[in-house]
């Protein structure tokens, strides 16, 4: 996972309540065999209707998406986060998640910022012209107009999203741990273990 | 050491904790590894991209079951033939790779032993007791059957244990539910769990791992107990487990990869000491009465939406929670039926007898007894799918094959089938099917496909006299 202290860029200004995994990626798309590619299904039928925010040329490339509350609620499919990483999208803003959504985002290096109403009313109205920053030292969404919104993280995971760290690079940290417990358990239990003798 | 009584969960918890954090998160060791071919290819990807590789590839078993078409595999020269969908050839395709560059233990679609991963993992005795035991699918619940703590996960979880065959969780709540008395004639395991999530809801487990306990369960093959676990995730559970004891361990004798010798005697010991202790306490407990259940299926598009065959479909009205109301509304203009109509006088045009929850040898024996001297209803397609090769094989050995066959149901390879639609088999639109899978969502078995949830025996019925029929009438 990349290193994530700060996304600064235009945003989205979405602001759609109740976005489920199947409006970020239907599920013709599970088929897949790969993490990548995925942004072409991204929000497939909110781009069927013309104009659209996603396909708006003022927006190209957005890293922040700004929505509503309950963000990517419905099916666990990790195949949401990979289809908004794949288009670019690198944090998210909104009053609410779902807690499976905003744990498959965290995996996959994007940030879910929970901000109040009318903090994302205020973005929504800057992001239709201006940049936006999200920045995890200090905690704060702010714009170019003095404006400076402050969210919390759990620690754990502004942790590994500051210094790159995956979830997996931080348990093979733990190699000598879990090294010793197979010890443990190849004379404790020793049916368990199936590696050849 | 001060000793608590402590619940199966606890127990096998505690025996697999690497470390506990400060935050009370536990790093837990994973003893068993099941790899299909839909959530796994992105896992080996993050791998081969960050240079890893499988920490212990014998703990890991991966086999194809959901893409599998369940026509013939080969052609009359034992030659592989090509499967139709492009999309599915390439993930079973990227299945047989990944596991050969990174050394995981196969079973290939051609092999006998090959079938629904949740069926092959005991069957193979790949699954034990007292073991933590994951897969990248929901219905891993069903491996607690053995006294395993078996639940399912996603595809960076896979990764995770794939790289360091651990996992960072945080312990769940415990529940009891246990189920006293003697069953009645004509019910099943079947009845049993969809009577147990019709009690506690489809979301009544949410954040609990449950214990099936009582008479009805102890008394119970372990081929029932396997249905009844499968299902802890229809009931919001994460897992279910079930004390082993020496059903179990019948069971398991002699299976290809459980342990043998002297390793199998201190296992056995081991296993035993891992029942419930006297005195333990569950945060929750649901007792059910055996008498109290009777053959039953699913009238909606929720598995907790369950009555009796005896029964009739619900009026929406009759719910107090209005937003019960609404869905129980929803549900039936899907299904196309209307409120008060005897279960009995549904008529359906498809049977399916398969799915990770019921198509093992005893399903199978159940469905046979049903439909032995009958012959399926004009207009009725049914179809039987074994869970693994090895099931088909006895089955055929038992002559049961040429019972369905002789009875006009279809004979098929094992897979997931028409559990999902991700394959060949699908429901039509508008059409109805009485089946022995899991899941009665919206379009689970194809787009606009209605589904009632029913024990094998059921399923049977249904198909010989085209409507959903009480089994009792035709058997006994
Ligand atoms: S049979 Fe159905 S529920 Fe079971 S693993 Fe296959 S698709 Fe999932």
């Amino acid at each position: 996972m990349e290193a994530v202290t700060s996304v600064s860029g235009r945003a989205y200004p979405w602001g759609q309540k109740n976005v489920d995994t199947d409006v970020i990626i239907p599920a013709h798309w599970l088929k897949t065999i790969t993490r990548a590619g995925l942004g072409r299904g991204a929000f497939e039928t909110v781009r069927a209707v013309p104009g659209n925010v996603f396909d708006d040329p003022a927006y190209a490339g957005a890293p922040i998406l700004i929505a509503g509350d309950n963000f990517g609620c419905g099916s666990s499919r990790e195949h949401a986060a990979w289809a908004l990483g794949d288009l670019g999208i690198k944090a998210v803003i909104a009053p609410s998640f779902s807690d499976i959504f905003s744990g498959n985002a965290f995996k996959n290096g994007i940030v879910t910022v929970v901000l109040p109403q009318e903090a994302i009313d205020r973005l929504l109205e800057v992001a239709k012209t201006d940049p936006i920053t999200v920045d995890l030292e200090h905690m704060t969404v702010t714009t170019p107009f003095q404006d400076r919104f402050e969210f919390s993280l759990d620690p754990f995971r502004r942790e590994c999203l500051m210094h790159g760290l995956d979830e997996i690079g931080l348990t093979l940290e733990r190699d000598e741990a879990i090294t010793r417990y197979e010890a443990e358990i190849d004379g404790a239990r020793p049916w368990v273990s199936q590696r050849a003798a | 050491m001060a000793t608590r009584p402590l619940t199966l969960y606890e127990k096998v918890w505690n025996a697999h904790v690497v470390e506990r954090r400060d935050d009370g998160t536990c790093l837990i060791y994973i003893d068993r590894h099941l790899v299909h071919e839909v959530t796994s290819p992105q896992a080996f990807e993050g791998l081969r991209a960050a240079g890893r590789k499988v920490r212990r590839p014998d703990l890991t078993l991966a086999v194809p079951d959901h893409n599998l078409p369940t026509t013939p595999r080969v052609d009359a020269n034992g030659r592989e033939l090509p499967i139709a969908d492009p999309e599915s050839a390439t993930q079973l395709a990227a299945l047989r790779h990944n596991v050969a560059e990174f050394g995981v233990p196969y079973i290939d679609a051609l092999a006998p032993a090959q079938g629904i991963v949740h069926v092959v993992g005991p069957e193979q005795g790949f699954t034990l007791p007292g073991t933590t035991v994951v897969c990248g699918d929901s219905h891993t619940s069903a491996h607690g059957a053995l006294g395993a703590l078996a639940f399912g996960i996603g595809t960076s979880e896979v990764e995770h244990v794939l790289a360091t065959q651990t996992l960072l969780l945080s312990q769940s709540k415990t529940m009891e539910v246990r189920v006293d008395g003697t069953l009645g004639f004509g019910v099943s395991p079947k009845d049993v769990i969809l009577a147990i999530i019709g009690r506690i809801g489809a979301a009544g487990g949410t954040g609990y791992v449950i214990e099936y306990t009582g008479d009805v369960i102890r008394a119970m093959s372990l081929e029932g107990r396997l249905t009844v676990a499968n299902m802890s995730i229809e009931g919001g559970a994460r897992a279910g487990m079930i004390a082993p004891d020496d059903t179990t361990f019948a069971y398991l004798k002699g299976r290809a990869m459980a342990p043998t010798g002297a390793d199998w005697d201190k296992a056995v010991d081991w296993w035993r000491s891992l029942a419930t202790d006297a005195g333990a306490v569950y945060d929750k407990s649901v007792v059910l009465d055996a008498s109290d259940i009777a053959p039953g299926l699913t009238w909606g598009t929720s598995p907790e939406d369950v009555v009796p065959i005896t029964g009739v479909v619900p009026d929406p009205e009759s719910f107090a929670d209005p937003s019960k109301q609404a869905a129980a509304r929803k549900s039936l203009d899907y299904m196309g039926l209307a409120p008060g109509t005897r279960m009995q006088d549904v008529a359906i045009q498809h049977v399916f007898i398969g799915s990770c929850t019921n198509s093992r040898i005893e399903d199978l024996r159940a469905a046979a007894a049903v439909a032995d001297g009958r012959h399926v209803a004009n207009g009725v397609r049914a179809m039987v799918v074994p869970g693994s090769g090895l099931v088909k094989q006895q089955a055929e050995a038992e002559g049961l094959d040429r019972i369905f066959t002789a009875a006009g149901f279809e004979w098929r390879e094992p897979g997931c089938s028409m559990c999902l639609a991700m394959n060949p088999d699908k429901v039509p639109a508008g059409e109805r099917c009485a089946s022995t899978s899991n899941r009665n969502f919206v379009g689970r078995q194809g787009p606009g496909a209605r589904t009632h949830l029913v024990s094998p025996a059921m399923a049977a019925a249904a198909a010989v006299s085209g409507r959903l029929t009480d089994v009792r009438e035709l058997i006994g």
